[in-house]
């Protein structure tokens, strides 16, 4: 492993993926068809504006057709200090391509000397969609949700994507995976101007426990194992991802008034 | 015209060596939480510090245009070999004997030697691990645990940081060594004449940070 040093008209600059072509490290590689139904697929992810930033939450199952292939998957990541990214999808791709985001963004920041600005990370996540369209038209789709703090205008914002690459900013939620419009549904119930971190929670939390209630790839909560959806807020202070235990608490809360309502 | 291999290689190493000594310098030195990296910079935009890799920081003095096309395929080299393999096996010592390679190649092959002299830091998880890499212009690389003083001056800045380093100092006796160091006796450098950065084992996965403005003159006063 050589050091890489370009000549000027060969240099890719802050692109992570140009150097990869460069260094012969095909980023996606098209592939032949082949039965869907054997990929490992992750599904309900969600994110919420707040009056305090955005909120992203996922439940942890994956599944090949039928089957539950994992249980305690991860489908919600910092993408960097100020942003996060949640899939839905295709998970061995999609992990490949939340990896190569993380870096990339990464990589920019570091040969730049500054952050990319928030549009400019999304139109980034585009860019590699649009990349992997080949392998999404062959049964690979991929699928994210996009989230952040923006510095500029002191709020969280969230975009919504399309296996094209198709960019769409959101004002206030997005669900995608396959009980995405349950999620949605619940979401858009109880959603108000200026909601709080701590009402954001609970409905994220909620929308996910209906999703699972209605759709078989989602995943519930799994109080025997203690196993619970990913939790993260992203503000001005970063991203942080809620304990385990703190949302076991609110999802004690949740059934427990569920019980009581039936 | 005749010239004698050792005539080519005393007038390029010259040739290297005043382009160095024109600029200004920099110093990296260890302390009780990690790595402080201080170089004297007017400018607040062409760095001479930066962030490599988690735990690794990159110093350059000489020609600007020289150590920042080094200093990015360095951040290309650790990027790559951590997305091949894992960050943690991205080390400073392979960093080094890279651009020992490429600094020895070019004095030997090419017409004009590279005019820079660069250091290359790592910070260790424990205590006491941290290790700094000297890079000179011809390829030549020495390792150190203690201090690294590269750019103009470099013997005189030596001497002054040797009396006062120490591996135990805080933050803000190390900064102050160094900027005395920098500085000299007749002398004074402010926060706008600095530019400094620290890899410190409290700040995360990604260690390093740049000490600026009200924090630096803080640390200064």
């Amino acid at each position: 492993m050589t050091l890489p040093i370009f000549v000027p008209g060969d240099d890719p600059g802050p692109d992570f993926v140009g150097l990869l072509d460069r260094l012969g490290v095909g980023a996606f590689e098209s592939t032949a068809p082949f039965d869907a139904a054997q990929i490992t697929h992750g599904t309900t992810v969600l994110a919420i504006r707040y009056s305090d930033g955005v909120l992203m939450a996922g439940d942890r199952r994956a599944t090949s057709g039928h089957l539950i292939s994992h249980r305690s998957i991860q489908k919600v990541f910092p993408a960097d200090n100020y942003s996060g990214v949640a899939i839905a999808g295709a998970a061995g791709p999609a992990m490949e391509m939340v990896r190569l985001f993380q870096l990339q963004l990464e990589h920019y920041e570091k040969v730049e000397g500054s952050a990319l600005t928030l549009d400019g990370k999304a139109n980034q996540l585009s860019q590699m969609l649009r990349n992997h369209l080949p392998a999404a038209m062959q049964g690979l789709m991929v699928v994210p949700l996009f989230a952040g703090f923006d510095p500029r205008t002191g709020q969280g914002r969230l975009f919504q994507f399309d296996v094209t690459g198709g960019r769409y900013e959101e004002r206030d939620y997005a669900a995608i995976g396959s009980g995405g419009l349950h999620a949605s549904t619940v979401v858009k119930l109880r959603h108000h101007d200026g909601i709080g971190a701590d009402e954001a929670i609970d409905v994220a939390i909620e929308a996910l426990f209906q999703a699972a209630d209605e759709d078989i790839a989602t995943g519930g909560p799994d109080t025997v194992r203690g196993i619970y959806p990913v939790v993260a807020l992203i503000t001005v202070d970063g991203f942080e991802q809620l304990a385990d235990d703190d949302v076991a608490a609110r999802t004690g809360t949740l059934l427990d008034r569920l019980r009581g309502a039936s | 015209m005749y010239v004698s291999p050792e005539q080519m290689m005393k007038d390029k190493a010259d040739y290297a060596r005043k382009g160095i000594a024109r600029g200004r310098a920099a110093v990296g030195c260890t302390y009780a939480d990690g790595v402080l990296l201080c170089a004297e910079n007017p400018s607040n935009t062409l760095r001479k510090v930066s962030e490599i890799y988690d735990r690794i920081g990159f110093v350059g003095v000489g020609r600007y245009n020289e150590f920042d096309q080094l200093r990015i395929s360095g951040v290309r080299h650790a990027d790559f070999k951590g997305y091949s393999f894992s960050r943690e096996d991205v080390n400073a010592r392979s960093l080094a004997n890279q651009y020992a390679q490429a600094l020895g190649h070019n004095f030997t092959h090419e017409m004009k030697p590279l005019e820079v002299e660069m250091l290359v830091a790592e910070m260790s998880e424990e205590d006491g691990g941290d290790q700094l890499f000297h890079l000179l212009y011809d390829g030549t690389v020495m390792d150190t645990t203690s201090f690294v003083v590269i750019g103009g001056e470099a013997d005189a800045i030596r001497e002054r940081i040797e009396g006062t380093w120490s591996r135990e100092a805080d933050l803000g006796s190390a900064l102050g060594s160094s900027v005395n160091a920098l500085a000299g006796p007749d002398r004074q450098l402010a926060g706008d004449d600095l530019e400094v950065a620290v890899l410190a084992r409290q700040n995360g996965r990604r260690a390093f940070r740049r000490i600026e403005g009200d924090d630096l003159d803080g640390l200064l006063a």
